[in-house]
């Protein structure tokens, strides 16, 4: 026999995860659906008998309708791939919900099992269920099971199997909708078997009820596939609606909605579920959020798990980030001396291994972060989180759950935010989701900081830490009125709805974490890694070439040659012999032939593509009061906010200049006629929102499914940031502050 | 007995839906949720700025904003009328 194709379908939060993580192991493929950013994944199973089963987990939902992408998805899938068998998922304790979507899959007609999961939840609340009666009234398998231990589930895929060999016909549930849906269903009914109306695909009764429903994506493929039906159909629709809102104030969609409901409570009040216990007992849960979302503790103690969140991420991550850096600056040491001198050894230093060092680099503060965020995932307190923010984000156009990116990208200074854009997936409204994605980079990251540092330090020393703090401040106002800006113009649209689960307080389980924390590491690696690399070795091309004219590189190596004449013999013989300590002589010749080298690679670095596109930059960049040496910086900044310092000591001919050791730079930046505290604020206004660095673009744009998105974002920050620092600058120079 | 809209109940009361009056995505996600007439309610409690509200429903937990609750007609059962 074939393999059998099974789909998982369920609620979100009914353990689909779970039993799919039970089922398939370490045999899973992630992808997306084509065309669209909904996670899928497949794993395999082999049943007790030999016989192999594909198994797709689809996306979470509550329904079957065309709202969400999740839900199409899921639809398409099973209209389209008709899978042998749909294992539906439901959770015990909240049967009467769970099976809302079951119905509409027995509306559809799937050869269909239910899962009854959480069985052991549902006995320590005093539920009891009698899954034969339940499968005797909806005339499909009904199976207990435990998806966190794996009971139950041999029998599940057993029956599963077993309705798999059948391989009967579909067989969609007739439910009565109400005397006058029914009577305008079954004229539908035969006009669309009439006409073979899309029959090929779905049931004639079905595609009728959609069309009641009002379903957008079922009438668009109406319309193209047979406009004169569709119209006739469409026809029916209005009467009926027009009757019902003149008799009932309904419209047709709700009363098939209560019609359902109305379904699902006559089958479970057959004896189907008994209450040992008052339904409005307070469950544990219910207790823990007495505390967790009181009105003052609450926001206390969110406070509290968000900052340890941060230091998990942060601090934790340090040592391991410490090793991946140490472990690319190995790797850089041994090229340095395995290569001969040329561009073949500066393009792999300086582009692939500075390059993957940038995207590995993240790596292990990645793993941290979605391990911290699992951790709140699957215990149910990010939903209270979201909960108890909505209100305040709300205004912003923005959705409660989106404290979370803005929070790991740096809302308290120093965070990143890759990590920021990808927390947002937890967010499930589209809109809200995007203004989320592209606003987060506002934030001060850990990588914008040591230039703030540097800035405030030289211009500004007497109030660096309350400037600092305004400049945290600045970040959220602007982060947030950027997502109010962005949902009043490009993301335009009444907000969605908010309707939320607050799901029970659970105890994750460590296999669990670990495959969620795993499964979204290895995306980014997967994403970010071919992109970044492209990228960083085209910016090292334009730091280096075209180089110095070759009269000009003579000239330098000639300047050495004179230096090295003029010096003492023994000094040349010490430095030469990398004698320690070296002797006063020497480090005197040292320092003059690096000072040299470092004029060299200044002016290297204006001679070259990017020094170019600096200089010429700066016909409009004296607007904001950037001279071409920053402007370079600026450029190389987009590959990682690091390289502004380093890039600013080159242009200074200072040589390399670390980010954590910027005494030097600062002096010269101090003694510089061009720089004043005017131009500094500009510069830190620029730097803290202009376009994000490439590895958070190239998120942004996965996340976002468009590089139309990744665009935006590099262009709208730039302009905004442009503007403002302008602003600051203009601004200050008419109030005669540029001192 | 009495009707009044969602938003105006208060922490503890408990009700049962009598009308849920708006169509579209945000009607069709308040039905999908359960929340059809004849479903009994309870609040459970509002968020630190009154807004959202949180529900005891088909014994699950669901949260929605004051201005979706708007649109739900709830029957006030009598007090200590604990059904
Ligand atoms: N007690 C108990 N807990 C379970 C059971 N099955 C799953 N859980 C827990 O329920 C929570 C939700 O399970 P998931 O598998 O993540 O649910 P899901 O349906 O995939 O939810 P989404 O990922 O939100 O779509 C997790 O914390 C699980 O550990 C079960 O049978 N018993």
């Amino acid at each position: 026999m074939a393999t059998i194709s099974i789909a998982l379908a369920g609620n979100p939060n009914s353990g689909k995860t779970t039993l799919f993580n039970t089922l398939t192991g370490a045999r899973q493929h992630v992808g997306n659906y084509p065309g669209v950013t909904v996670e899928k994944k497949e794993g395999s199973y082999t049943f007790a008998t030999g016989e192999q089963a594909t198994i797709i987990d689809l996306p979470g939902t509550y329904s079957l309708s065309a709202y969400s992408m999740e839900e199409v998805v899921a639809r398409d899938y099973l209209v389209q791939e008709k899978p042998d068998v749909v294992i539906n998922i439901t959770d015990a304790s909240n049967l009467e919900r769970n099976l809302y979507l079951s119905t509409q899959f027995l509306e559809l007609g799937v050869p269909m099992v239910i899962a009854l999961n959480m069985v052991d939840v549902a006995q320590d609340r005093g539920i009891s269920l009698d899954a034969q009666k339940l499968a005797d009234l909806l005339k499909v398998p009904v199976i207990p099971i435990i998806a966190r231990s794996g009971k139950g589930t041999a029998e599940l895929m057993a029956a599963a199997l077993e309705l798999a060999k059948e391989n009967a016909a579909w067989n969609p549930l007739h439910i009565s909708y109400g005397e006058d849906v029914d009577l305008a269903l079954q004229t539908m009914t035969e006009r669309i078997t009439a006409a073979g109306f899309m029959t090929e695909n779905y049931a004639p009764r079905w595609l009728a009820l959609k069309y009641l429903e009002g379903d957008n994506q079922i009438r668009k493929k109406g319309r193209a596939y047979n406009p004169a039906l569709d119209a006739e159909l469409q026809e029916i629709v209005t009467t009926v609606s027009a009757h019902l809102d003149k008799t009932m104030e309904a419209h047709p969609e709700a009363i098939i909605a209560d019609h359902r409901y109305g379904y699902i409570k006559s089958v479970l009040r057959q004896e189907v579920i008994t209450h040992k216990f008052d339904v409005d007992r307070l469950h544990a849960s219910d207790r823990i959020d007495k505390i967790l979302t009181n009105r003052f503790a609450g926001p206390i103690i969110m406070l509290g798990v968000l900052m340890g969140l941060y230091k998990f991420t942060f601090t934790y991550s340090e040592l391991p980030v410490a090793w991946f850096e140490a472990f690319f600056g190995w790797l850089g040491t041994n090229v340095e001396t395995l290569l001969p001198d040329g561009h073949l050894k500066s393009m792999i230093i300086s582009g692939v291994i500075d390059g993957m060092g940038g995207v590995l680099g993240f790596v292990p503060m990645i793993m941290f972060m979605f391990f911290g965020i699992a951790i709140l995932e699957d215990s149910g307190y990010l939903a209270r989180v979201a909960f108890m923010m909505d209100r305040v984000f709300r205004i912003f156009g923005l959705h409660g759950s989106s404290v979370m990116p803005y929070i790991v990208s740096g809302g308290i200074a120093g965070g990143c935010a890759v990590p920021g854009v990808m927390a947002a997936r937890t967010l499930r409204s589209p809109r809200e989701r995007l203004a989320t994605l592209l606003t987060v980079s506002f934030m001060n990251c850990g990588a914008k900081l040591p230039v703030l540092a540097l800035l405030t330090a030289t211009f500004f020393a007497e109030n660096q830490a309350q400037l600092m703090f305004l400049l945290t401040l600045l970040a959220w106002v602007v982060a947030l009125l950027a997502a109010k800006f962005l949902r009043l113009t490009v993301l335009r649209g009444d907000s969605t709805p908010f309707l939320m689960e607050l799901p029970p307080y659970r105890f994750p389980t460590f296999r669990g974490l670990i495959i969620h924390t795993w499964e979204r590491t290895w995306q980014y690696i997967k994403k970010a890694g071919t992109i970044i690399l492209t990228i960083s070795i085209l910016i090292w091309a334009m730091m280096t070439f075209p180089g110095l004219p070759a009269s000009e590189e003579d000239n330098f190596t000639r300047q050495h040659q004179e230096i090295l004449t003029a010096s003492p013999g023994p000094a040349r013989e010490a430095l030469k012999n990398e004698a320690s300590p070296l002797p006063e002589e020497a480090l005197q010749l040292k320092k003059k032939l690096t000072a040299l080298d470092s004029e060299q690679a200044g002016r290297a670095l204006r001679h070259s593509l990017a020094g170019r596109i600096g200089t010429a930059m700066e016909t409009v960049s004296w607007l904001p009061g950037f001279d071409w040496r920053t402007n370079i910086a600026l450029v190389g900044g987009f590959a990682a906010k690091e390289v502004i310092i380093a890039t600013l000591g080159t242009a200074y001919s200072l040589g390399e200049t670390d980010p954590e050791d910027t005494a030097s730079l600062s002096e010269t930046l101090a003694r510089d006629p061009h720089w004043n505290p005017l131009v500094a604020m500009a510069l830190i206004v620029f730097v803290m929102f202009y376009a994000p660095c490439f590895v958070t673009v190239v998120c942004i744009s996965r996340e976002s499914g468009s590089w139309k998105w990744g665009l935006f974002a590099i262009c709208f920050n730039t302009a905004f940031a442009f503007s403002l620092a302008t602003l600051v600058y203009q601004g200050g120079k008419v109030l005669g502050l540029a001192g | 007995m009495s009707a009044i809209l969602l938003r105006a109940m208060q922490k503890d009361q408990s009700g049962t839906i009598t009308a849920v009056k708006v169509g579209g995505e945000l009607g069709r996600r308040i039905r999908e949720m359960g929340m059809v007439p004849g479903t009994r309610i309870t609040i459970m409690g509002r968020a630190p700025l009154f807004d959202p509200v949180a529900i005891r429903i088909m014994g699950g937990t669901l949260t929605l904003r004051n201005n979706e609750a708007d649109h739900i007609e709830v029957e006030i059962a009598n007090p200590g009328e604990n059904l």
